[in-house]
């Protein structure tokens, strides 16, 4: 085990399957010799050179056609977005070609692509730079979309995106580059479509994926102060999805909180609501309660920017409500 | 004809109010539309309508009270007689109805003021109301009752409804704490686990009529058949690292003594008369009589000499042997007068029947052995269920004073407070004085205080002049 940062852990994701594998090529703005915005490719076109690092324009919708074009000639491209917020411009070219042309080809043609960067907000980039696209790109048939919490996941969960025959939306928690965790030392690849129950609880399951997993930690601390045993569930994974964990978890606690940073409305805790009614509806006690962003862009200023995101207290407020308590 | 009737909803629901018409007379149903709103003591809900038809009748007014299984509307064509199923007879009408007085003419609607407002819509118009419980998340403890859906369902979570129908629960039962009244999962843990049991919902009546000594004795003093009670299992939510409070299951006699209670101080209008009495000649008169006590006579005590002295006043002062119930007045020929006896798990009020006619020494031996057995369970339905006043005692306790919750449905009830060694002005001099207070609890709609007052003054002159007691 060695104790690393998020972005050390996908660093050294890269790193490794760069050594194992040499069709594994990066594409991106500034991720070269400036060692990427985020740095999170540092060093590495010291380390594998110019042709597998390579510099792009800046030019979203060019150099990801161009690497879903390398993918389907055999190449393994990792696509940094600086931000998923420029990905609408390359949204054409992973709606349109990397999610359809397995299916046009009749499977004759696959795009082992994997297109990466920092998702949602929390760091005050305001409205046109704060997105969460977990619910946005999760609806199109054709592409996987995963969100890592925790450093181990994020390398683990890096190696799995490589080696996997389609296109892999790589939805990294900005906010968490910095945060540290024990990840194993050799290759370990986290499977896709199996979330982690991150703590086990009895009374409520708390239910999110990426940075609020955190959050939900502290939530589940809080609530543990107030003598509730919450659980707290980390999808992982958007799609493929694990249904089986939290219809297992809503089974044992009857109630659950789905917290996400995007917006409300045809999201990922809307979905995940839906399966958990489909599916365990007999054990429910209460609603399952969701706690999402605010529905405006997102603020600047850091007093609304920390008001229009979930928040601990708006989670333990949920979670009584869940609870049929007062808090 | 097809008649909609007043449905029993509970085991303890005896009549429900009809809130509001959603039909008019004429309206096509279908089988199964609501037709109108009811209340019982717990649920407000939908009744429905049984048979496909024209209205042809609706047969209770809006706020009328109506006991089960009385025709409330008919179905199908009018060809009933005028006046040959009428049931109004039976029906009270609400207050605020046009059978009251009381009117309220400045009503900012200008309607009518005999039509009976619903509450919540009073003052507002019907839409703003509607949308303002809509829009606004009830809180759970402003909406305790529990609700059903108009298919007569109750609201329960649907792992209630699971656990129910796995564990034999019988919802209606439980009291919902969740919001609107939902029934969740605290609510029926209890059961599950066995912590608490429901009877069989074939039990038998709430409360069985009282083997009563006189036939105008309308109401028993305690129950003999096991009242379902319907209990909320939630706890106090104390979450602040304090110890959690423990879920202690009510004796049986307990949970009866706290509903007749909470009965009593909600429906009947108390007021209290307190009078301090003289005791230095009654507890001379004890002495001696308990001095010259015959082989195996039972010592009078204070008690049995307040137990005469009551009796006898009430054979004057009637207006405080009755009883109130159902709305009704009745007035009792016969004197008994049951003693409150605190047990470990609650109150039994067993009664010394025709106290009036007995004599000290009878008396004496009666209570004695009532509250003996009363102790040791050793009572029998008709000792305790029954009675026409009450006499609780906490002098022996050192109390001063204290004021008696009324035993429904009898109007008045007699709270002793211990004897005390009291300076007392005599002439112009302060002299050692024996005094006890006696507090009456009366039913104002049985009785005035005046009344009261005067009864009291009749049992001082019992107890003054002690002797009276041995005459009378």
């Amino acid at each position: 085990m060695a104790n690393m940062t998020y972005r050390d852990a996908l660093k050294s994701a890269l790193a490794d399957e760069m050594e194992r594998d040499e069709s594994v090529v990066l594409l991106g703005e500034d991720i070269g010799v400036y060692g990427g915005t985020h740095l999170i490719t540092d060093g590495l076109i010291d380390r594998f050179g110019s042709k597998r690092v390579i510099d792009t324009p800046i030019a979203e919708g060019g150099f990801t056609g161009a690497a879903i074009g390398m993918a389907m000639l055999g190449m393994k491209p990792v696509v940094e977005m600086m931000t998923w917020n420029f990905s609408f411009l390359a949204s054409d070219q992973i709606i349109q070609n990397a999610a359809k042309l397995r299916y046009f080809s009749g499977g004759q043609i696959s795009v082992p692509i994997v297109i990466r960067g920092p998702n949602g907000g929390g760091v005050q980039l305001s409205a046109q730079h704060t997105h969460s696209l977990e619910g946005f790109y999760g609806q199109f048939p054709g592409l996987k979309v995963v969100a890592p919490a925790t450093p181990e996941d994020v390398k683990g969960m890096m190696l799995t995106a490589i080696r996997d025959p389609d296109p892999v939306i790589f939805m990294e928690a900005g906010a968490l580059y910095g945060t540290k965790g024990e990840v194993p030392e050799g290759d370990h690849p986290v499977p896709f479509g199996k979330a982690r129950v991150a703590r086990e609880g009895t009374d409520i399951s708390l239910i999110s994926y990426g940075r609020q997993v955190n959050l939900l930690l502290k939530v589940a601390d809080k609530l543990k102060e107030q003598d509730v045993s919450a659980e707290v569930i980390d999808l992982r994974s958007i799609r493929p999805f694990d249904s089986d964990t939290i219809i297992q978890s809503v089974q044992k606690t009857n109630r659950a909180v789905v917290v996400q940073e995007q917006w409300r409305w045809f999201s990922v805790a809307s979905e995940v609501a839906a399966i958990i009614q489909e599916h365990a509806f007999d054990y429910l006690d209460a609603p399952v309660e969701r706690v999402s962003g605010a529905e405006v862009p997102a603020p600047y200023a850091r007093n609304l920017e920390i008001a229009a995101f979930p928040g601990v207290e708006q989670i333990v407020e949920a979670a009584n409500r869940a609870l049929y308590r007062k808090g | 004809m097809p008649q909609v009737i007043m449905p029993k909803m509970g085991d303890g629901m005896e009549e429900g109010t009809l809130l509001k018409w959603l039909k008019a007379e004429g309206d096509e149903v279908s089988e199964g539309d609501a037709i109108a709103e009811i209340e019982t003591d717990k649920v407000s809900l939908e009744i429905e309508a049984t048979e496909s038809g024209k209205i042809s009748r609706l047969l209770v007014g809006e706020g009328d009270v109506v006991p089960i299984g009385q025709a409330i509307a008919q179905i199908g064509d009018d060809d009933l007689v005028d006046g040959a199923s009428e049931p109004t007879a039976e029906v009270i009408s609400a207050p605020g109805t046009e059978s009251e007085s009381i009117k309220y003419p400045d009503r900012t609607t200008g309607d009518d003021p005999t039509t009976p407002d619903s509450p919540s819509t009073e003052g507002f118009p019907a839409g703003v109301a509607a949308q303002t419980s809509e829009t606004t998340r009830p809180a759970a403890a402003e909406q305790p009752a529990t609700e059903t859906t108009s298919n007569g369902r109750f609201r329960a979570s649907p792992l209630v409804k699971r656990l129910a129908a796995e564990h034999g629960i019988d919802l209606q039962q439980v009291q919902g704490s969740g919001p609107g009244g939902r029934i969740v999962k605290d609510d029926v843990m209890p059961y599950v686990t066995g912590a608490r049991t429901q009877a069989p919902r074939q039990a038998a009546p709430a409360a069985a009529p009282a083997p009563a000594p006189a036939a105008a004795t309308p109401a028993p003093q305690a129950e003999a058949t096991p009242a379902i009670q319907s209990q909320t299992a939630t706890g106090p939510a104390t979450y602040s690292g304090r110890p959690a409070p423990v879920l202690r299951e009510l004796p049986r006699i307990r949970r009866v003594t706290g509903r007749r209670m909470t009965e009593s101080k909600q429906t009947v209008p108390h007021f209290y008369v307190t009078s301090e009495i003289d005791m230095a000649a009654a507890a001379e008169f004890r002495t001696q009589i308990n001095s010259q006590l015959p082989e195996g006579g039972a010592r009078v005590s204070f008690n049995d000499l307040v137990v005469k002295a009551a009796a006898l006043a009430l054979t004057q002062h009637p207006d405080l042997n009755a009883s109130f119930e159902g709305g009704e007045l009745y007035d009792h020929s016969n004197v008994d007068i049951n003693i409150a006896v605190a047990l470990d798990g609650g109150l039994i009020a067993p009664f010394i029947a025709d106290a009036d006619q007995k004599s000290l020494g009878a008396i004496a031996r009666a209570s004695k052995d009532l509250i003996g057995r009363a102790k040791n369970g050793g009572l029998k339905p008709e000792e305790y269920q029954g009675g026409t006043f009450t006499i609780s005692n906490l002098g022996m306790l050192d109390v001063d004073e204290f004021i008696a919750v009324i035993n429904p449905p009898q109007a008045a009830i007699l709270a002793v407070g211990a004897i005390a060694r009291v300076p007392v002005v005599q002439g112009d001099q302060i002299v050692i004085g024996q005094r006890m207070k006696l507090s009456v609890s009366a039913d104002h709609r049985a009785v005035d205080g005046a009344e009261v007052a005067r009864f009291l003054q009749t049992v001082r002159g019992y107890l003054e002049k002690p002797m009276t007691l041995a005459l009378g």
